[in-house]
């Protein structure tokens, strides 16, 4: 098939117009134009932010890299077909599979046309489609991993269950010696039908699956889903909400940065660091309990503004914790810095090429550690941050030890930040009661910085209230498939430390 | 390095006093265990962790049992990396279809007497996802439990509480 090159944001900024699409622009575009689309991204010129389905159509969220513009472009799927994105543009692969396995909507030509969510267990066949097939047998299919061939290789099977407290997933490692020439995953077993959950849902409901989609980034993505929702119903947010909300987010990134940078010591065999960062981590969970009243901050944002406000007394706990903090950063990145043996494993380990974080449009520390800069706070960013200032943590160079650094980075911008919140939170409301009837369908859009990269929240709300469809897309989708890349040429014991640098979700990507 | 070391001679400890063992927990366990099982095992134990699909919140808490604060190996509480070494299943989530074989031969793999713990709400009855078609709806729909500890997710104290149950039990 010829394919012509045109401008991204020409493309994708054609077709017809969606009237109650509120947030970024939705256009619904011909095979030619979706196909162009298709195209841009795989020549660079525009990352894919989503792909999903609601079973009739499927749906494409795209940034244009230059003029840093988003839209989400739309296909009728009229015989439960597209042609595929990750054909040409791979970050797609693993989203196609899991449409196909949910909707039955196929991409074609897409070369790789194995199931990735649906391990044949489920008793039902497409389960998200107007006619699930219930026929389906409830036992496990076979599944063919990719084929390595060559000379003294043997195959190392890992998981699902694995060795720590850890989320499930299967690694199948091909090695030479100790050193991994093949690393596959196979995910899929935190699969809990969110998406079909989420179908005819009331609002507060799909609220509250979406602030369990991943524990530990459960403030981002309720504030996403509350954000895509407050967009669909134009719903104002009190600015208190606001403030507390990023207030909230920043200790969520503080309390898994500092989770994550102990963690990954401890599997380089340095308890120390994990022992320091467990307790500064615990006092931050604490934090949240005392200001909020709950350790993850579970079910604390919600549509219309947040369900709980922090006292005087709270924010001068939470103060004095952040001035404590800010003493012992200094102490824990000499410790880090200065410990060869920690440099030794860290240093040129899981590197991940600034080329392959491009092309997958990587976010978070993954990215910025290989010289991604993106951070959704600043594009296409969202209140309160443009009245804030940060930094973001930055490195080309790529491997476990920049993973590092960039946290490291970032703990210092969200102990600023948090000061910064609590010098200039506004008073008055913090939660806007009424939610607003829709009165026809709407749908929505946010995209929001969590600890782990840019969450994606699309929502299509009907005139009844209720929720239709609702897509929560994971940062891990477009990691996971680096970590695979980043493993080769290293040998088999440095996976776990990895592994823990990116610290990929299995549940946000599971769903 | 060595300033991180010294520190920690000079400063008293972190760890805080134990709770008491829950009474619901106790009164759960009365009625699953035998005294036999009990003077077996000891006052020691060796728990294998086991995600049956959860969203990893009740993992965070579990690792939190294991710093400064909590210390749980002072109680001769351990996680341990296999099912071959476990006294205690420790699962959490709602049981994913997906999931549910791997469970089922981890728990096949872990010697007798074994007890399972249900943590958290999904691996007590199914939480949210109870009525989804992906999920079995609570860990006793596929291996027996033997201790339910309920939260969303529960805090670490709860979590104590319900393993010094065990050990005390």
């Amino acid at each position: 098939m010829a394919l012509e090159t045109t401008e991204l944001k020409e493309s994708m900024f054609r077709g017809d117009p969606v009237a109650h699409a509120r947030g970024w622009p939705r256009h619904v575009v011909d095979r030619a134009t979706w196909l162009e689309i298709v195209v841009g991204l795989a020549e660079g010129q525009g990352d894919l932010l989503g792909l999903w389905s609601d079973g009739e159509a499927v749906h494409m969220a795209v940034m244009e890299r230059a003029a840093r513009g988003f839209a989400i472009v739309t296909l009728e799927c009229p015989d439960k077909s597209y042609p595929s994105v990750g054909r040409l543009h791979p970050p797609a692969l693993r989203l196609e599979r899991a449409i196909r396995d949910i909707y039955g909507v196929e991409a074609e030509e897409s070369p790789d046309a194995r199931r990735w969510l649906d391990h044949g267990r489920w008793g039902v066949r497409r389960p998200g489609a107007a006619a699930p097939s219930t026929d389906a047998p409830n036992m496990a299919d076979s599944y063919e991993f990719l084929p390595v061939e060559g000379a003294g290789l043997h195959q190392i099977p890992v998981g699902p269950v694995h060795a720590g407290i850890i989320e499930p997933g299967h690694f199948r490692f091909t090695a030479n010696g100790e050193l991994v020439v093949r690393l596959e995953e196979r995910l899929g077993y935190t699969h809990k039908g969110v998406e079909t959950l989420m179908a005819g849902a009331t609002l507060a409901r799909g609220a509250r699956l979406a602030g369990r989609v991943s524990g530990d980034s459960t403030v981002a993505y309720a504030i996403a889903f509350a954000g895509a929702v407050e967009s669909a119903l134009e719903m104002k947010v009190p600015r208190r909400a606001v403030y507390l909300r990023a207030l909230m987010a920043e200790l969520e990134r503080l309390a898994n940065h500092f989770g994550d940078i102990g963690a990954i010591c401890n599997d380089a065999a340095f308890a120390l660091m994990n022992a320091h960062c467990g307790v500064v981590r615990e006092r931050f969970l604490r934090a949240n309990r005392q200001c909020f009243g709950h350790r993850l901050l579970m079910d604390r944002v919600t549509i219309g503004g947040v369900t709980a406000d922090v006292t005087p007394g709270a924010q001068n706990q939470l103060r004095k914790l952040v001035e404590e903090t800010k003493a012992l950063v200094p102490r824990l990145i000499e410790l880090f810095g200065d410990t060869t043996s920690l440099q030794d494993r860290t240093v040129g380990t899981g590197h991940a090429s600034s080329e392959l974080v491009s092309k997958f449009g990587c976010g978070g520390v993954v990215g910025r550690a290989s010289g991604r800069a993106f951070d959704a706070r600043r594009t296409p960013g969202y209140a309160p941050y443009e009245e804030l200032s940060f930094t973001l943590g930055a490195s080309t160079e790529g491997d476990v030890d920049a993973r590092v650094w960039v946290r490291f980075d970032e703990v210092r911008s969200s102990l600023s930040l948090v000061e910064q919140i609590l010098d200039i939170l506004p008073g008055g409301e913090w939660k806007n009661e009424a939610v607003p009837a829709p009165g026809a369908m709407r749908e929505g859009v946010a995209l929001v910085e969590g600890f782990r990269g840019d969450i994606l929240a699309w929502v299509r709300i009907g005139a009844d209230g209720m929720l239709e469809r609702c897509q929560l897309r994971d940062p891990s989708w477009f990691q996971w498939p680096l970590l695979e890349a980043a493993i080769e040429r290293n040998i088999v014991a440095d996976f776990p430390l990895l592994n823990k640098s990116f610290n990929c979700s299995y549940s946000g990507t599971d769903l | 390095m060595l300033k991180f070391l010294l520190q920690g001679l000079a400063l008293s400890s972190l760890t805080e006093r134990a709770p008491p063992p829950a009474d619901d927990a106790m009164a759960e366990l009365a009625s699953r265990l035998e005294s036999a099982s009990r003077r077996k095992l000891g006052r020691s134990l060796s728990i294998r962790e086991v995600d049956a699909g959860s969203c990893n919140a009740c993992e965070l808490e579990i690792h939190a049992l294991n710093n400064a604060f909590y210390d749980l190996e002072r109680f001769g509480l351990r996680f341990v990396a296999s099912p071959r070494h476990a006294d205690v299943l420790l699962v959490t989530g709602p049981m994913t279809k997906n999931m549910r074989e791997a469970v089922e031969r981890t728990y096949a793999a872990t010697p007798d007497p074994k007890w399972v713990v249900a943590v958290g709400d999904c691996a007590c009855s199914g939480g949210l996802y109870a009525e989804s078609y992906a999920c079995e709806g609570g860990v006793d729909k596929v291996i027996p439990v033997d201790l339910h500890i309920r939260g969303c997710p529960p805090e670490p104290v709860a979590l104590l509480e319900g393993l010094i149950a065990l050990v005390e039990a």
